[in-house]
């Protein structure tokens, strides 16, 4: 189809988006309605005087009308187009295809690009596991000297009557080859460390919704009194670098606010002050939901009321919010440990759970977990009831019992849980070098 | 006579700790420690096995053992191959060249001497 020949589609979009009768739009660019009721459905040509006339009616650049501004969304959609697909794609409606549904062509047009610009990054990320010369580096430090070590350690101790030299060789070999171990491991430690920070990382929205969070300490002062605070808030943060990310903090913001509305830091502050961080004792002097309780300990200012941490997911079993509490972990963007009592709350809603956790691994702390899940929104008996579980995490009081407390891991892949029932995964930590 | 090895690596603990376990074995061992010349190295020596490490110096361990493997005289020669890398892509290009044996450090000496002894009837 030819391209003017979508003008009068472009004069319909434009008068019905500016909320003006066909009768009008004719009586005021001198056409009847019927003449224009042809035009707008394409079905008569227009162009010069009359064109002119419609698109000062409509208060648009003419060439608007004439070209639409669909330009540049047909050049993108023949570039989408362009991709390696076995879709056959309908080349000769590319230009009706962007007049009849702009917003469809532009996020098509977006998503082509997007999905481009992230195979480079992809590409790119992938190069740089692969030809990392510091990681390759260290790597091959590392394993050379455990080679060594190993070698030299088995003659040491498989060989009968090694002579003296040799043996004093050996020893010496070994303690040389052990402190260029611990070097190397030092190295790669600290490389592994600081590599998310040396050059932008691949981030979900989520992933920078956290960074946002963490940057913050999961407080905010402002929000506290004055939730106008937020739009201010979100533009100054680094960390939040695509909208999809903005959108999510705006939202998570914006129920941090409400929150502090409903429960002010004040009237928090007294009831902890009177029954310790206690949820059950909180909740039945606050009189609030679970969840609002929840988030608002979990906003608490660490300097002034200790650690809290808490994990929220959704009813697919999404990590969607998560605050670490040291000594225990939270995956960055896999699947969760499925023994968490976050999981058993989602499948049991409003049945309260405590459970004393550990966690598998060195350095990990005893904690003491409140889990619940909660309905979001009101039942409907037509549409699927959408849970929210929560997993409020609190050190373990002192002097807890070892041994009552569950062990769960982080995610598969971390855990050296060998024997375990809902194991998802292999570990990567079984394999070693 | 003893049968003759030339090991290829850089790391000198390896060499000493190899070389050692091979002599007891009743093998000769010479060894080289870097990629430039270790072809020259391995005409020159003629052994009846050589070890050759992946990840040395000046050339890879890939390239000499296509360097070897093109060389008529040598293309028969027995090479284990030694690399820290023991993903399969190595694996499959230094079968693809025509590696005798390949072997993951870090290794066992055990293991270094079961492959030479397959390799090679003492």
């Amino acid at each position: 189809m030819a391209q003017s020949a979508m003008v009068g589609s472009r004069i319909r979009e434009r008068r019905v988006l500016a909320g003006i009768k066909q009768s009008d739009l004719a009586g005021r660019a001198g056409i009847s309605p019927s003449y224009l009721n042809l035009i707008e459905h394409n079905r008569r040509r227009i162009g010069g005087k009359r064109l002119l006339q419609l698109a000062e009616a409509l208060e648009v650049d003419p060439a608007w009308l004439s070209e639409g501004a669909e330009a540049t969304l047909i050049a993108g959609l023949r570039e989408a187009a362009s991709i390696e697909t076995t879709q056959p794609v309908e080349l000769d409606r590319t230009e009706e295809f962007a007049s009849r549904f702009p917003g469809w062509a532009g996020l098509l047009t977006e998503t082509a690009r997007r999905v481009e610009g992230l195979e480079q990054t992809v590409q790119a990320l992938t190069d740089r596991l692969a030809h990392d010369p510091h990681l390759a580096a260290s790597l091959h430090e590392v394993i050379s000297m455990v080679t060594a070590i190993r070698s030299t350690a088995s003659i040491l101790a498989d060989t009968k009557e090694l002579q003296p030299e040799w043996r004093a060789r050996f020893n010496r070999n070994i303690n040389e080859d052990s402190r260029r171990l611990a070097e190397g491991a030092e190295d790669l430690v600290r490389y592994l460390e600081d590599a998310p920070d040396k050059e932008a990382e691949i981030r979900s929205p989520q992933d920078e919704l956290h960074a946002f969070l963490a940057a913050h300490d999961y407080h905010f002062t402002a929000l506290e009194t004055e939730p106008d605070t937020v739009p201010q808030l979100i533009e100054d943060a680094p960390t939040l670098v695509t909208e999809a990310g903005r959108s999510l903090a705006r939202d998570a913001l914006g129920v941090y606010a409400q929150d502090a509305a409903d429960l002010p830091l004040s009237v928090l502050d007294d009831a902890i002050a009177e029954h310790g961080l206690h949820p059950d004792q909180l909740l039945n002097q606050l009189g609030v939901g679970a969840g609002h309780l929840f988030r608002r300990l979990a906003g608490l200012p660490t300097a002034r009321f200790g650690p809290v941490g808490l994990v929220m997911c959704d009813a697919s079993g999404t990590l969607i919010y998560r605050k670490p509490l040291p000594g225990f972990d939270l995956p960055r963007a896999a699947g969760a440990c499925t023994l968490w009592p976050l999981y058993q709350a989602l499948a049991q809603p409003a049945t309260p759970i405590r459970a004393m956790l550990v966690q598998t691994g060195r350095g990990q702390s005893q904690v003491q977990s409140y889990s619940l899940a909660e309905h979001v929104a009101s039942v409907r008996f037509d549409e699927p009831v959408s849970s929210r579980a929560y997993m409020l995490l609190l050190p373990a009081p002192p002097g807890a019992d070892a041994d009552a407390a569950r062990t769960v891991g982080t995610t598969c892949r971390v855990c050296p849980q060998e024997a375990c029932r809902v194991r998802r995964e292999p570990s990567i930590l079984a394999k070693g070098f | 006579m003893n049968k003759k090895v030339l090991l290829i690596e850089d790391e000198p603990n390896i060499i000493e700790a190899v070389s050692f376990i091979l002599s007891r074995e009743g093998w000769e061992v010479k060894t080289h420690s870097n990629g430039h010349d270790a072809v020259d190295a391995v005409r020159k020596r003629d052994p009846d096995l050589v070890i050759l490490d992946v990840m040395l110096p000046g050339k890879s361990g890939f390239e000499i053992l296509q360097d070897i493997r093109a060389d008529t005289a040598m293309a028969d020669l027995p090479v284990l191959m030694l690399t820290a890398r023991g993903q399969v892509k190595d694996r499959e290009m230094a079968e693809r060249f025509g590696v005798s044996r390949f072997m993951t450090k870090p290794f066992s000496n055990a293991d270094v001497l079961d492959a030479v002894r397959d390799l090679v009837a003492p």
